[in-house]
């Protein structure tokens, strides 16, 4: 399969995470968008790394060449993780205080 | 024995250090001694050098003495100039002069002084023995660039002693004037010792005066120009005379000292001491004479009718100095120098004399609230008098013989210089009787209060007026011409210093007759004031001329008019329009504009997360199109440039 394929599906999971961070005010949907968005590039690494594994393996069955980006995925994903974490400690106790997860209510925070 | 000459200036300079520093701690006496023991060891010196000048072996014409060399003040590979000081007939005379006169003067301070705090007591003798520390500098100093230090020092120091009373406004402005108008003349000194280092290398009076061949006439001619220049700044003659009259706003012994023994006498000193490069311009010669003879005629008719005691003695003064210069314009360098000298004499003793009549008036000086002086302030009054007749040049006081010489020598350049300057002698007598007759004559007219405490002076101010008196008397034996059966004593002392004497040659008898005319006229004079003004002094308002001349022929009002108010409007516009709304615009733009922008761009915080991450999306958009195209702008930003 293409690799122009996987390009075009990353690409349209990103923009729809773009587009979601941009107009939902739902803090809660806004992270989900960016998971989105982190997805979209996690697919993007993966189809590179088989790419070029693919590539280096024809040539060289020993060669571990390529899998770099899968590793990166890995990192992403506890990143993406330990930043969801925070993120939702942040938003409960947003809630807890104000009642709602809108994220334009924290706008007075710049007064 | 020259070798000495470094103490003479030496022990003013320490009376000022150590007056001028502890006058805070030391006792009053203690001022009054170090000031006035300052000034008598330099006059002690003084003498002796006069003495060793006196018996020194004549030097031959075209030669100068060597000068003593303290240590090299600037030295620039070949260029350079010494700290000299030189002694000869010419300069040992006048340390005579300012020492012996100065400390008379200081003595006579001590008692009229007395009544001010210890702490600004030391700061006026401080003052006083600075000044006369920079008049011995600008004498003694061995070329020109000295005598330039000195010059500024006296400038320096006749500003703060006539703002000695530094907290009345008046009293800082008048030294402001003075100080202002003597930096003008300044300006041309300076100018003159540059064009002399451009042209000849040297400043150093030997050399100069040696190789002034190398001169062309037009440099001679700028080079004496611009010293008068400073002379007349100095020496208070037209056009930069107004400053003296102010000056009188010191305290009355300073007066004295300024315009007696230092300051106002420097312009003659320095062009009797230039007198080779002045002989030689005969063009400058006729200007310095001219504006001499002007001087003496326009301050001598403003003198007729002050009432200010002090004022009349100023434009007596200023008066005076233009006789000397008219001696300087006419080549009669000897006539000059010894009119400095009778009139230091007669001069401080004038203002000393009416310092002790202020002083016993308690500080009335207008002369319309005084007469009949002449039973309650004897020595006071007979000093006084003797004083008068010196300045009238009545024989055989010492007056007359000075000015007699200058008239002489004036005459024998132009009858018409001649006829002028025995006009202003008249005017002369006549002023200067009008003002002993209205103070010591008639009867009294001050307060109730005054004539109960008039008083004579205490001893330390009669003395020096004592002393001075004696000197104003006998003072112009040294220089009687042989027509009265003399041999003229300070001519041939001088002739060393002095090389190029024009001789004047008028027959005998008309000299004698010449003689006969001015002692006539100030005789004449002196009547018609004493009689005029002893019974019914002037308390009317003068009108008429005798307005004009009580105003002093409105040069200060035009002076306003002409240079001082223009000078202040432009600096109104300068202030107002430059300043304020140019470059204080400027900077305050500058402010006001980042002020400005920084509020406008709060705006873009808005706290609303959206809008941040739109702004970044769009970025990176354009990023994303800048950087795919890169290529393609890459050739359009060669294409422009």
């Amino acid at each position: 399969m293409p690799i122009q394929y996987y390009i075009t599906l990353a690409a349209c999971l990103f923009c729809i995470g773009i587009v979601g961070v941009l107009v939902r005010r739902n803090a809660i949907i806004i992270f989900m968008c960016i998971e989105l968005m982190l997805n979209a590039v996690n697919l993007l690494l993966v189809a590179f790394s088989k790419m070029y594994h693919g590539a280096a393996f024809a040539h060289d069955a020993t060669s571990t060449t390529g899998i770099d980006g899968q590793l990166f995925v890995f990192f992403i994903m506890v990143v993406a993780a330990a930043e969801v974490s925070v993120g939702l400690a942040v938003i409960v106790m947003m809630y807890r205080n104000v009642h709602s997860v809108d994220v334009n209510f924290l706008n007075r925070l710049k007064n | 024995m020259t070798n000495l000459v470094f103490l003479v200036p030496l022990f003013p300079l320490l009376g000022f250090l150590i007056n001028g520093l502890f006058r805070k701690q030391l006792s009053k006496p203690a001022i009054g001694v170090i000031g006035c023991g300052a000034l008598l060891a330099s006059f002690v010196v003084s003498v002796m050098l006069f003495a060793n000048q006196l018996h020194a072996p004549k030097l031959a014409s075209g030669t100068y003495p060597s000068t003593s060399v303290l240590f090299s003040f600037i030295n620039i590979s070949s260029f350079k100039i010494q700290f000299a000081f030189l002694v000869d007939a010419l300069s040992s005379l006048f340390l005579l002069i300012i020492t012996g006169i100065g400390f008379l003067i200081h003595v006579y301070s001590t008692s009229y002084m007395h009544d001010e705090p210890t702490e600004h007591y030391g700061r006026y003798f401080a003052y006083l023995n600075l000044f006369v520390f920079s008049m011995l500098l600008l004498v003694l100093g061995g070329n020109y660039v000295i005598m330039f230090i000195g010059w500024e020092g006296v400038g320096l120091c006749s500003y703060l002693l006539i703002g000695f009373w530094f907290k009345n406004n008046n009293y800082s402005n008048a030294a402001k004037k003075a100080f202002v108008m003597n930096r003008i003349g300044d300006l041309g000194f300076l100018l003159a010792v540059f064009w002399l280092l451009a042209k000849v290398g040297t400043v150093e009076y030997s050399e100069v005066f040696t190789r002034v061949s190398q001169l062309s006439k037009v440099d001679i001619g700028a080079i004496t120009l611009l010293l008068f220049v400073g002379a007349a700044g100095k020496s208070a003659q037209i056009p930069l005379y107004t400053w003296l009259p102010d000056a009188m706003a010191g305290p009355t012994p300073v007066s004295a000292l300024i315009h007696a023994a230092t300051m106002v006498t420097a312009g003659i000193y320095m062009i009797a001491r230039s007198n080779v490069l002045y002989s030689l311009a005969p063009c400058t010669q006729h200007i310095v004479a001219i504006i001499g003879l002007a001087t003496a005629l326009f301050a001598a008719t403003i003198a007729i009718k002050q009432n200010d005691i002090k004022k009349v003695l100023a434009y007596s003064t200023v008066s005076q100095l233009g006789y000397m210069f008219l001696g300087l314009g006419v080549g009669a360098y000897t006539g000059a120098v010894f009119h400095v000298m009778t009139h230091a004499f007669f001069k401080a003793l004038l203002f000393l004399g009416a310092g002790s009549v202020i002083h016993a008036m308690h500080h009335e000086q207008d002369i319309r609230k005084m007469g009949g002086l002449r039973k309650k302030l004897r020595v006071t009054h007979f000093t006084f008098l003797m004083g008068c007749l010196a300045i009238s040049g009545i024989p055989p006081f010492s007056g007359f013989f000075s000015k007699d010489e200058i008239l002489a020598a004036a005459y024998a350049h132009s009858p018409i210089y001649w006829g002028i300057g025995v006009v202003t002698a008249g005017l002369t007598a006549f002023y200067m009787f009008r003002l002993y007759a209205t103070t010591f004559l008639g009867t009294f007219r001050g307060t109730h209060d005054q004539e109960h405490h008039l008083h004579e002076s205490p001893k330390a101010m009669t003395i020096p007026l004592i002393i001075l008196a004696i000197l104003s008397v006998i003072g112009g034996a040294v220089g009687v011409p042989e027509i009265l059966w003399g041999d003229h004593h300070l001519h041939s002392f001088l002739s060393g210093s002095i090389t190029t004497e024009q001789a004047h040659h008028i027959e005998h008898s008309t000299e004698y007759l010449l003689m006969g005319v001015s002692v006539a006229i100030a005789a004449l004079a002196i009547l018609f004031a004493v009689n005029r003004f002893s019974k019914k002094p002037e308390l009317e308002e003068a009108t008429g001329l005798g307005k004009v001349l009580q105003n002093k022929w409105y040069v200060d009002e035009i002076y306003d008019a002409v240079i001082v108010n223009p000078l202040l409007k432009l600096a109104d516009v300068l202030k107002n329009i430059i300043e304020k709304s140019g470059i204080d615009g400027i900077v305050n733009g500058v402010g006001r504009f980042v002020h400005y922008a920084s509020r406008q761009l709060r705006l873009l915080q808005s706290g609303l997360v959206g809008s941040y991450i739109l702004v970044i999306v769009l970025s990176i958009v354009v990023l994303f199109l800048v950087f795919w195209n890169q290529t393609i702008i890459l050739q359009f930003v060669q294409k422009i440039f």
